[in-house]
């Protein structure tokens, strides 16, 4: 029978049974993940926030509750401008931490590409 | 003239020749590396510019004056110049005049490498003959010249303030070696010449040190074949290590000099032409003290000589630690007279980064933005991230342009997309490409002919990059002939790129607007590192000032001035360590006690506004507030 509505699972987060294993990861990475208080100024002046959505808060909370893809893609959309660097109430290096994070998300190894041959002018 | 030595040789000169023919083997392997290194066009740049007139003669003269006279390094510091210079261009009319003098009095020796060196051994000259007066006597004094330079080295290295330097490079334990040697050198050849100067003749410094051997050493010949070895040894262990310490500048900028000359820049982290740049640094340490991080002593070692160190070493660990701390502001560069660019090879390490998340700007849709901006007004007014935390500014902009009557419109009244500077100082090139292929978009919707900037961090990322798309992510137009760079596609062409500053200044100038001068208020400028060493934009906004009050100077200004320590540039540094920073560059620019410190950029005005005792404001609002 349909009702015109229907149930939508949970959003709500079993705290139990989430997967920490990329927070303890990240963690090591960029540990200023756990001084991050939740304020939400960082996505309040955000620039990339109008067209991906990005917010570092929101980041946060996903990569401690295991939500893998949705972290990676709000930091895809980061645009490095550093306003939120800047907003951090806790003194947060936002802009250090959005590129440790995407830098080190798949493995703590650095890895590099020295053969790339390209003008560099700053 | 006589030969002194029948067969032409004498053991005690074989520490020398391997030195020699070891330094000469490894510069050759050097020169063939570095070149392999370059990309085919660069290599082709390179020998065409050698062999073109222009370019010959200037490298000549750039090599001439930067690596023997030391013109640069004098203008900075007439003691650190003297010492340079006088033992570069001594030893090399030393090395010179030797071959002179072979070839005026011995000429069938000339194939002797050696000879030149140990002339007053193998050959007995009298100092009576006019040839033998004069050549004598310039070895002497070019001895004496060096000499002098030694000292003043052995007491620099005591006494580095007396050089007007407050720190100075710690020598690692090879490039000790490297400079006792050179430091035994001289004052070896000094005695050794001197004890047979009574044999093969001498001039003022040689003959009288002879005397006074002679007086006090029952028989100075015993002393004289252990000299002459002491010497060659001295020689010998220099020339062998220097490939290892930072001596290893003398040929290394002797080949950074044409290659500048021909247009080659960075292109590759390690390879090419930033080896050749890190192998240059004579780690003078000029640049420890103009680093505004070094108010940090922990900081200290995180100056470009450390970095050049570094890459030398290959200490991956360090070389990213030291890349990301920096701030960008571009002050080690400009002191360098070497022409190091400490900030580009920063950037050039960061950019051989691989990430595991990309950032990604297909999301990004700016039609709604480039339907906004079509319309009437040829000004568009872009006031980007920074202004936009910083509504003051955006103000106060918008008032002085409302006063003098300018049409204008907004690019980014709602938020904007950025730059992509931040991104570009990152090292990610890709990306920073992405961001402002959509910023062109959007300023070519509007149709106009000026575009406005208030932030120097925006200005210079277009006035310099928006012109060409950067370098290899759309190589294939190179050789277009657009710029020098050869990849460039020109993208905002006839577009006028405009800092508030100029445009302000011009304003004012034309008498559109005219503000109320206040003779008692004392203004002091800081200079922004992306507007005034970025831009060299250092007057107009000066102007600006004196049209609406005094203006009094900072202790270190234009070229010199102090990062606010708020830069995007440095990507580790937290706001702790940034703090002193901060200070430290106040203090520069209150020496003068003034009542207002004007800046021409909204992150300086917001990182010294964070912690001054005095007003900081933007040029836009001190000259909007004294428009009636
Ligand atoms: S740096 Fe990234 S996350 Fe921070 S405000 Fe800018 S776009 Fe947003
Ligand atoms: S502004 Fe700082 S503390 Fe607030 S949510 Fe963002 S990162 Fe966390
Ligand atoms: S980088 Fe330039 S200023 Fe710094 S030590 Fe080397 S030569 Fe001197
Ligand atoms: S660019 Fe500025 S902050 Fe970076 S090393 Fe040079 S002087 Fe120091």
């Amino acid at each position: 029978m349909d009702f015109g509505f229907g149930f939508s699972p949970s959003s709500a987060a079993d705290l139990d049974k989430i997967d920490l294993s990329l927070y303890h990861r990240m963690e090591k990475v960029a540990p200023d993940i756990r001084t991050c208080m939740g304020c939400g100024s960082c996505s309040a002046t955000c620039t990339g926030a109008p067209f991906s959505g990005m917010s570092l808060r929101k980041v946060i909370l996903a990569i401690q509750r295991g939500k893998e893809r949705e972290a990676r893609e709000m930091l895809s959309g980061c645009m490095l401008c550093g306003k939120c660097t800047m907003v951090c109430p806790r003194g947060i290096n936002t802009r250090n931490l959005i590129i440790s994070l995407c830098r080190y998300w798949d493995s703590d190894k650095r890895e590099y590409d020295f053969s790339r041959e390209v003008e560099v002018k700053i | 003239m006589i030969d002194r030595i029948a067969s032409g040789f004498h053991p005690f000169v074989l520490p020398f020749m391997f030195g020699m023919v070891f330094v000469l083997g490894y510069c050759v392997y050097g020169i063939i590396k570095i070149l392999c290194q370059l990309p085919a066009e660069d290599r082709r740049r390179f020998f065409i510019s050698l062999v073109t007139p222009k370019t010959f003669v200037k490298n000549i003269w750039d090599i001439f004056a930067n690596c023997l006279l030391h013109v640069k390094l004098w203008k900075r510091n007439k003691l650190l110049g003297y010492m340079h210079s006088s033992i570069a261009f001594g030893w090399f009319m030393i090395i010179l005049l030797g071959h002179l003098e072979v070839i005026f009095f011995i000429p069938d020796r000339i194939h002797l490498f050696y000879y030149p060196i140990f002339f007053n051994f193998f050959v007995a000259e009298n100092e009576a003959t006019v040839g033998g007066a004069v050549m004598f006597f310039l070895m002497d004094f070019f001895l004496l010249v060096i000499l002098s330079g030694i000292a003043l080295a052995i007491i620099k290295r005591v006494r580095s303030r007396l050089f007007g330097m407050r720190r100075t490079t710690r020598p690692s334990f090879l490039d000790t070696i490297g400079l006792y040697s050179l430091w035994a050198i001289f004052p070896l050849r000094l005695l050794a010449e001197s004890l047979t100067a009574d044999i093969s003749g001498g001039s003022f410094l040689t003959l009288s040190h002879n005397w006074l051997f002679r007086q006090i050493l029952i028989d100075h010949t015993d002393l004289m074949l252990p000299t002459w070895w002491a010497y060659s040894i001295a020689l010998g262990v220099f020339m062998t290590v220097l490939p290892f310490t930072r001596y290893m500048h003398i040929p290394a900028e002797m080949m950074l000099i044409p290659m500048r000359n021909a247009g080659l820049c960075i292109r590759n982290a390690r390879r090419g032409f930033a080896r050749v740049e890190v192998f240059s640094c004579p780690n003078c340490g000029v640049c420890i003290d103009a680093c505004p991080m070094s108010v940090r002593k922990a900081n200290i070692k995180d100056a470009t000589v450390y970095l050049n160190r570094q890459i030398r070493r290959n200490n991956e660990k360090r070389i990213e630690e030291i890349s990301d701390k920096c701030l960008l502001c571009g002050k080690c560069t400009v002191v360098c007279q070497v022409g190091v660019e400490g900030n580009v090879m920063r950037v050039a390490q960061r950019a051989t980064r691989k990430y595991a998340i990309n950032q990604d700007f297909a999301c990004v849709d700016v039609a709604p933005m480039k339907e906004k901006v079509a319309g009437e007004g040829n000004v568009l007014y872009f006031a980007g991230c920074m202004t936009h935390l910083t509504p003051s500014i955006k103000k106060a902009t918008l008032s002085v342009l409302d006063k003098a009557g300018v049409r204008y419109k907004l690019m980014d009244p709602d938020g904007g997309v950025c730059c992509g500077r931040p991104m570009l100082l990152a090292g990610r090139f890709d990306q920073a490409t992405e961001l402002f292929k959509r910023n062109v978009e959007i300023i070519k919707a509007s149709g106009c002919d000026t575009l406005l900037l208030s932030c120097p961090i925006c200005y210079k990322m277009f006035r310099d990059h928006y012109g060409k798309v950067l370098g290899g992510v759309s190589g294939a137009a190179s050789g277009s002939g657009a710029g020098a760079s050869g990849a460039a596609v020109p993208v905002l062409d006839g577009i006028r790129i405009v800092h508030h500053s100029e445009y302000f200044a011009e304003l004012v100038a034309a008498g559109r607007l005219r503000p109320q001068m206040t003779p008692d208020t004392r203004y002091v400028f800081h200079d922004p590192c992306e507007l005034g060493r970025g831009e060299g934009i250092y007057e107009q906004p000066r102007e600006v000032i004196r049209s609406v009050g005094t203006l009094v100077e900072a202790a270190k200004n234009l070229q010199e001035s102090i990062c606010c320590g708020g830069s995007l540039g440095s990507l580790s540094l937290g706001f702790d360590k940034r703090e002193p920073i901060t200070r430290n560059s106040l203090a520069n620019l209150c020496v003068e006690n003034p009542d207002t410190i004007v800046t021409a950029c909204p992150l300086c005005q917001s990182t010294f506004g964070r912690y001054s005792s005095v007003p900081v404001k933007d040029l836009s609002q001190v000259l909007d507030e004294s428009l009636a």
